[in-house]
């Protein structure tokens, strides 16, 4: 029942908030529907770790330890980007505009809580083309010239990964299950019929669904899209697709791993590093060359995902516990680097990294945001990512995975020494000087808090892990193998 | 009256032929009207494929499939393209594309060769009745990449992407013949949604850029001249 609710709640607010009932309806449906859908995700994940099966219709919807991740980590970003949209879209003029954000905002966190809810994966399918489909519009919000290229490179890019995937998930169900056969198709049955699933089409399944949903998740080479749509999309938006909605996709790569791994005849650990390692290198040095401070984080989202999958290739109980612990520690680090950077855009109203200098003298708040940020999402100690991080080079060690390993840490000390280089400059430099002196701006309350709340989390996970979120993570990690 | 399954296999074949004959000649077309006419052209042998397969295979979600893609793919996506995109866009005759016509032809060529290799390693679990299905829709899918990176403009770009998921689906029909109800019904109202949002993003894009020329789109790059 739980996940009904979970499900139900976000369209009803989308109902809600399309109705022209006043300003001020839609974004405090948005925010408390979320919330609720936060709490509840937050309910069934303690259930699953208290060892309790947590399904709706069985072999449809139901959800286990990696799918609760990805569950409560739609949940979290969700609220604190509706909190975050509060203060940043009541800048927008007219209601009815509002109304189609809000109403778009909610069927959006609608399509991604389908993915991981979903067990029969064509079904998982349609759950992922909802989310690139309900997300088009929310990347032309600002209706500028950018902001419509920016949409219509991400949509037509994107839905053509889906169509790519379609092909493989038709195959990998042709593979799976023999005509006539009444057998639930679920994700576990995969594992379960991987063994007697040619292994030829269980490899071109993989790669055509790698490469679909690599486009959707921003792997190199397909992510030429992502820094345009991460940067041109309003802040809040910018949250969700770098913090949770890339994830959501990588996950339905994960999904398939264990799927590979059980067929005992592809090594799909190989592939997974080597594409994972190719975008977080890439990446890695895209991230030097940047000039605007919204794409150096979509950039640093390349590299995430690529450090994820390198990490799941790596394999073992460590190296699965590191990439669930990686993707936990990049969305909450990543949704606060853009509410972070859409604090300065507001302070500041440039997104040029050239145009920004003092951030900390002409706004302390958002300066220090993007500094804290920054830092956080570099991978410096003790924060969140560092422990991540850390934890999946040791595993590469344990696991005897040396020449990987040791990319992987020269890319992420390269992409740590980029993010810094650019913030450094954008927060300390002299700041430039503008005749009539900077013009102080009144941040938004919401836009404030929402830093304070997200901030919470990456500070409290680098010292303390709370045991039912370990467990959590243990059991998502299990989820990776076979 | 019982039609046999060899007879099955022939007309089957003859709707996959042309389904790959109009793939072809979207990728050749200059026109934007040609362009819609034969997306309407591979939606028909689309269908007519899978009411062959359903009837062939006695599947009737397949047939169900058929006649709700029969509705959505000729008929209603098409109006709706219309209704969302302005005319004058439609009016256009010359489209802008990065190759050439006989270059576009050769490029479909070699693309079609390429699938019918690849399509060894895809199974097939409509026998011998599907078996054309799975390189054609593989052919299909591969042109309507093609068609995608070389067209300039908005709408032929977005029939492009139906000429990709109806090559997929071609070739799905075929390879997953037994495809739960549920999610074969997802794949048509999908498309209808596809159709939907970026109609509405051409739209928009006309509006506030004054073209649909998406190919000439170059602002957002990294660079000091940015």
């Amino acid at each position: 029942m739980i996940l009904f609710w979970i499900l139900g709640l976000p369209l009803s607010a989308a109902l809600v908030s399309a109705l022209p009932l006043g300003r001020r309806v839609a974004p405090l449906v948005t925010l408390a529907s979320c919330v609720a859908v936060l709490a509840l995700t937050v309910m069934a994940a303690l259930r699953l770790v208290a060892g309790e099966a947590v399904t709706a219709i069985s072999n449809w919807i139901a959800i286990d330890g990696l799918s609760a991740l990805v569950l409560l980590l739609v949940g979290t970003v969700g609220s604190t980007a509706a909190l975050f949209s509060w203060g940043y879209i009541a800048r927008e003029e007219s209601s009815r505009h509002q109304r189609r954000y809000y109403a778009n905002y909610n069927l959006f966190v609608f399509a991604m809580l389908t993915v991981p809810m979903l067990a029969e994966p064509n079904l998982v399918w349609t759950g992922v083309e909802l989310t690139t489909i309900l997300s088009v519009y929310l990347v032309a919000f600002e209706n500028t010239n950018e902001a419509l290229e920016a949409a219509w490179k991400y949509s037509i890019l994107t839905i053509m990964g889906g169509a790519i995937a379609l092909l493989g998930f038709l195959a990998l169900y042709a593979g799976s299950v023999s005509p006539g056969e009444e057998v639930p198709y679920t994700w576990h049955s995969l594992i379960v019929s991987a063994p007697n699933v040619s292994p030829g089409v269980l490899e071109t399944a993989f790669a055509l669904i790698l490469v679909g949903f690599g486009a959707k998740a921003g792997l190199v080479p397909l992510h030429t899209w992502l820094p345009d749509a991460h940067s041109q999309a309003p802040t809040p938006i910018c949250a969700l697709l770098s913090g949770i909605k890339t994830t959501v996709i990588l996950y339905v790569i994960l999904r398939l791993i264990p799927v590979l791994d059980a067929s005992g005849k592809i090594d799909v650990d190989d592939w997974a590093m080597v594409v994972g390692l190719f975008s977080a290198g890439i990446a890695a040095f895209l991230i030097i060359q940047v000039t605007d401070y919204k794409r150096l984080f979509a950039f640093s989202t390349v590299e995430h995902m690529g450090v994820i999958l390198a990490a799941a290739g790596i394999g073992g109980a460590a190296g699965h516990y590191g990439a669930v612990y990686q993707i936990l520690n990049h969305t909450l680090t990543k949704s606060f680097c853009f509410f972070a950077a859409g604090t300065a855009l507001l302070a500041v109203d440039t997104r040029q990294i050239a145009d920004v200098r003092g951030l900390i003298r002409t706004s302390p708040a958002a300066g220090a945001a993007l500094l804290f940020g920054g830092i956080a999402i570099a991978g410096a100690p003790p924060l969140a990512v560092f422990l991540s991080e850390f934890s999946i080079l040791r595993s590469g060690i344990s696991e005897q995975h040396y020449l990987a390993t040791a990319l992987l840490a020269g890319f992420v000390v390269v992409a740590f020494f980029g993010i810094l280089y650019h913030l450094n400059r954008m927060v300390f430099g002299r700041p430039l000087s503008v005749p009539e002196g900077p013009v102080p701006v009144r941040l938004p309350a919401s836009c404030l808090l929402t830093l304070v709340i997200a901030a919470a989390p990456i500070i409290i996970l680098g010292f303390y892990m709370p045991e039912p979120l370990h467990q959590l993570l243990q059991l998502a990690a299990g989820g990776l193998s076979r | 009256m019982t039609i046999s399954y060899a007879l099955l296999t022939s007309l089957n074949g003859l709707a996959v032929g042309l389904f790959l004959m109009s793939s072809f000649a979207l990728a050749a077309t200059r026109q934007m009207q040609g362009c819609q006419r034969f997306y309407i052209a591979q939606s028909i042998c689309l269908v007519t494929s899978a009411f062959f397969l359903g009837l062939g295979l006695h599947s009737s979600d397949l047939l169900a499939v058929a006649a709700l893609d029969a509705i959505m793919k000729p008929i209603v996506i098409p109006l709706l393209l219309r209704r969302m995109v302005p005319e004058a866009i439609f009016r256009r005759r010359e489209i802008d594309q990065v190759l050439n016509i006989p270059s576009s032809l050769l490029i479909a060529l070699a693309l079609t060769l390429f699938a019918f290799f690849l399509s060894g390693y895809l199974p097939r679990a409509a026998g011998s009745l599907g078996r054309i299905n799975v390189p054609s829709g593989l052919a299909g899918l591969f042109i309507g990449v093609y068609a995608l990176t070389v067209r300039r403009e908005a709408v032929p770009q977005l029939i492009a992407i139906f000429c990709i998921e109806n090559g997929a689906l071609l070739c799905g029909f075929s390879i997953a013949p037994t495809l739960p109800l549920v999610a074969e019904m997802a794949f048509p109202f999908d498309i209808l949604i596809i159709a939907l949002v970026i109609g509405i993003l051409t739209r928009m894009t006309h509006e506030r850029v004054g073209t649909t020329q998406v190919g000439s789109f170059a602002t957002l790059r990294e660079g000091p001249g940015k």
